[in-house]
């Protein structure tokens, strides 16, 4: 049995311990927003956060998860309109296209901001080069991250997370 | 999302006849009558086969067209919007479910008849023609860009003139005025006379007994308002959120997970397999031998991976085990030698051309075997009970989808019932059923509801690939280093017929193909043959230029004398990328163009190459795709497309060995990530001409415009991709003095 938090809500699980959290994710807790792309954490598509870190799942056996709290994409939200400054930036810069990807690249970006609330290029190629996007938004989510650090300098990160930056 | 529920899917699967008739239609009659019972419910009223407009006003636009990032819904319904006077903001989206009556007879049409303009007195009597014909061929596919080219241009428009026709007649009747003091806006009707206004669903009911005018008014582009507006698309919100239901999200009741290892080799058989090892491990249900595939079935995807590796598989690979990369390409090298090449071009003489010139020029390129590697791994889930088949699925050809199935499970193709899901990346992969077939065929093996997800080592080795091909030219100059005689062979050729040919004015032209058919499955990749040759033909007439010692961007422009269109394309990359400018070392501009799709992209690109390294710095991208329906959407497809083009110029490749594919994954099939994407700009040409495709347009003439500037930069000439195989040392020029 193993039990950890995801999005706030606390579970408790009967699962095989090397079963990646990706799939106790997707299958027995039935949030699809995370993705599978590649199972050899290469793509990004599954990325979540453990304890606000940036984790690919596909890779990490759900005992790592054990007593920690996890982060999907449909925890990430929050504001008037339950959205992360993050997916309102997405949203004004119509970033997506196929959208397969993008739960992944959101969770990279939102850690990004929370780590580096005013990120230069540099930073945002070393985050985000673990995500891959085949319909080659790259530009669009440069973009809207620089937009998103904008936002959130008032509203959503702590003031002082910005000296960090 | 806009999906049809199961219950008004099922309601549909007995329409007769005509769901895409109103504005250009079938037969002479009104269909709504009969429609009307099969897709509306009882609050809504059907005005016609491609519109719905609610009790509360909304507007419904439906289309045979399926999302995989393009934008397609929002944009094919500015184009109905604009023309029916719709109030932008209570327009909805929906996909046509996969009924035969909603076979894509507009595309059709578009495909076939080109821009044809009939006398409105033929279309009845053509379009009946047409939709037998698209019908048969189960048309209703997303692919060859033509969304916007063929349903819209020649089904929405159509029907959202319709539509408004009708809705002004009932208005005329009821406040017994005439039509022409009447005025559709904002889904209102306006009589400015007697200031009356009433919203278009107070119509609704009257407006549905009227038959539609076959041949309705259409907009001009000056009176365009929702077309041409950078609409937001309608699918961001839950792409942002993870509520964006892709097949693989799929969820049935009692639904278990298969794994599949296929024969390795393409064609291969199984011979024997031993089932012992899976079947003993936690979660395994079942191991179906499919004969030239064996799957796992467990209760979740990672039990059945886990056991898939111990299934152990003896397969019969027949003679296909011992082709290789090698052994394909000598077999291209003899096709070309072969005396019965078929023709695509013969102009003039070039052969006597080419024996009278002052100088010959030669060059041979190369491309590979290219996956698709979709983000989303192909998937599709199978639930058969009841005497029907169910699938979810995100394809690009939901009826084709349905008979490959039904044909499968020895079904009529009425059993089968496709809810189709959005795409996570399509590219020409999602028009092939393979993965569905498969799943299928497991469901009905087990009795099970099955959802197959493939691995991404499936999914890179068992694609339909972009074909490798080989491309030989010559080209003979006169005295001032013109070409007179333009030569080319090649393998192999699949489609668009028109992708080797070129828009430069040379007198004699020769092109010519050989077949060579290999055992590596073909498939659609995003722009399918104008992928390869534009490379090919771009990179040659580039050659040419350096060869006459001209400045390869006036070499074109003197070259494409009666192509007003390419060459203000052309012209505005060059522009805006600052063509003739001096670089420094090392650095280089390269451009292309190639027309594919009804649209005219030009690509500037601009490198650095240092240590044999390439930096691609910027992208500069004109596009002239007769009018943007949708500019910022159009911009989004063209970085797309560069991207996607970028990716494999710089590192596709698929390798065969032993009848085998060696890349398995993104470690060894690599893509472009963010911090090698470039600035791309994006200019757009509205020309005025009739609309062209988005989302295969951007990606033919990056690969040539990236090579073309590295030979700007460095003196080294690619003629075969990727361009990471290529070693671009060069010697560095010391500077003669440092100030």
């Amino acid at each position: 049995m193993i039990t950890f938090h995801v999005n706030g809500k606390g579970v408790r699980l009967d699962v095989d311990p090397a079963t990646p959290l990706l799939w106790v994710v997707r299958e027995q807790l039935t949030l699809t927003g995370t993705k599978f792309g590649c199972g050899i954490a290469q793509c990004g598509a599954c990325t979540v956060h453990l304890n606000g870190k940036p984790i690919r799942s596909c890779v990490t056996p759900v005992s790592q998860a054990a007593g920690q709290e996890i982060t999907t994409i449909e925890g990430i939200g929050g504001g008037d309109d339950n959205l992360h400054p993050v997916q309102s930036a997405w949203i004004a810069e119509q970033v997506p296209q196929c959208g397969y990807c993008q739960s992944g690249q959101i969770m990279s970006a939102v850690a990004l901001l929370t780590d580096k609330p005013n990120p230069s290029d540099e930073d945002i190629d070393l985050a985000m080069r673990g995500n891959i996007c085949r319909c080659g938004t790259y530009p669009r989510i440069r973009k809207a991250i620089h937009v998103a650090a904008k936002q959130t300098k008032a509203s959503f990160f702590d003031a002082s997370d910005e000296e960090g930056g | 999302m806009g999906k049809w529920t199961r219950r008004g899917f099922i309601a549909t699967g007995i329409v007769v006849g005509g769901a895409l008739v109103v504005g250009v239609a079938i037969r002479p009659g009104n269909r709504n009558s009969e429609l009307a019972p099969w897709v509306t419910d009882s609050a809504e009223t059907l005005v016609n086969a491609w519109v719905k407009i609610d009790q509360d006003n909304s507007i419904t636009v439906i289309a045979p067209h399926s999302e995989m990032g393009q934008g397609v819904g929002t944009s094919l319904s500015q184009l109905l919007a604009d023309e029916m006077g719709a109030d932008w903001d209570g327009v909805h989206f929906m996909e046509a479910p996969a009924e035969k009556e909603f076979a894509n007879y507009a595309l059709g049409k578009g495909f076939i008849l080109g821009d044809v303009v009939l006398p409105s007195v033929l279309v009845g009597s053509v379009d009946g023609a047409f939709l037998k014909i698209t019908q048969f061929l189960n048309l209703q596919i997303t692919g060859g860009s033509t969304s916007i080219r063929s349903t819209g241009q020649y089904g929405l428009r159509v029907a959202g003139a319709a539509a408004k026709a009708v809705l002004l007649k009932a208005a005329a009747d009821a406040w017994v005025v005439p039509v022409s003091e009447l005025e559709a806006r904002a889904s209102t009707i306006h009589h400015k006379k007697s200031a009356r206004s009433a919203p278009f669903a107070s119509f609704a009911i009257a407006a549905a007994k009227f038959t539609p005018p076959d041949d309705p008014l259409l907009k001009t582009q000056e009176q365009f308002e929702i077309i041409g507006a950078s609409k937001p698309r309608f699918d961001i919100p839950e792409k942002v959120d993870g509520s964006a239901r892709f097949g693989l999200d799929a969820q049935i009741p009692e639904m278990k997970t298969a794994c599949i290892k296929a024969s390795p080799v393409f064609g291969g058989r199984v011979q024997s397999v031993d089932k012992s090892a899976a079947l003993s491990m936690p979660g395994v249900s079942n191991v179906v031998n499919l004969g030239d595939a064996v799957a796992v079935v467990a209760e979740g995807y990672w039990q059945a991976k886990q056991a898939l590796v111990q299934v152990k598989v003896l397969w019969d690979e027949a003679e296909n085990g011992a082709v290789s990369q090698d052994s394909i390409f000598s077999g291209f090298a003899r096709m070309l030698d072969s005396a019965d090449l078929k023709y695509d071009v013969d102009e003039g003489d070039a052969q006597a051309a080419l024996a009278g010139a002052v100088r010959e020029i030669v060059a041979e390129y190369r491309v590979p075997y290219l996956a698709h590697a979709c983000m989303e791994p192909m998937n599709a889930t199978v639930w058969i009970h009841d005497g029907i088949a169910e699938l979810w699925t995100g394809t690009q050809n939901p009826l084709g989808f349905r008979a490959d199935l039904a044909s499968a499970l020895e079904m009529q193709d009425s059993q089968v019932l496709v809810h189709n899901a959005y795409m996570g990346g399509g590219f020409g992969r999602r028009s092939n059923s393979d993965c569905a077939v498969q799943a299928g065929k497991i469901a009905k093996a087990t009795g099970l509801p099955i959802k197959l997800i493939w691995s991404r080592e499936e999914d890179i080795r068992q694609d339909h690939y972009r074909q490798a091909i080989v491309s030989q030219f010559k080209a003979g100059f006169d005295g001032d280093g013109q070409p007179v005689s333009w030569l080319n062979r090649y393998v192999d050729k699949h489609e668009p017929v028109e992708a080797p040919h070129i828009p430069y004015e040379i007198q004699n032209k020769r092109i010519q193909y050989a077949d060579s058919s290999t055992h590596i499955p073909f498939g659609p990749w995003r722009s399918v043959d104008h992928s390869a040759h534009g490379f090919f033909t771009e990179s040659f007439i580039d050659e040419l230029a350096h060869a006459a010692g001209k400045d390869p961007f006036q070499y074109r422009m003197d070259l494409l004398g009666t192509s007003p269109r390419h060459k203000d394309v052309l012209e505005m990359a060059a522009l805006k990328a600052g063509w003739g400018t001096s670089l420094p070392d090392g650095q280089g501009l390269g451009i292309a163009l190639q027309a594919s799709f009804g649209s005219i992209v030009a690509e500037a690109v601009e490198v650095e190459v240092f240590d044999g390294k390439v930096v691609v710095k910027k992208v500069v991208c004109a596009v002239d795709a007769g009018f943007a329906v949708n500019p910022d959407g159009l911009k989004a497809q063209m970085e797309s497309g560069i991207i996607y083009g970028l990716t494999a110029a710089l590192y596709g490749e698929i390798n065969i060995e032993n009848g085998r594919v060696l890349e398995s994954n993104f470690h060894d099939y690599q893509m472009v990530r963010m911090g090698e994407a470039p600035i791309i700009e994006t200019y757009i040409i509205n020309s005025g001409a009739a609309f062209g495709g988005a989302g295969e347009p951007g990606t033919p003439a990056i690969a040539p415009a990236l090579t073309n500037a590295i030979f700007a930069a460095t003196g080294i000439r690619i003629r075969e991709l990727p361009v990471k195989n290529q070693d671009l040392r060069y010697p560095v020029h010391e500077p003669d003095e440092i100030t």
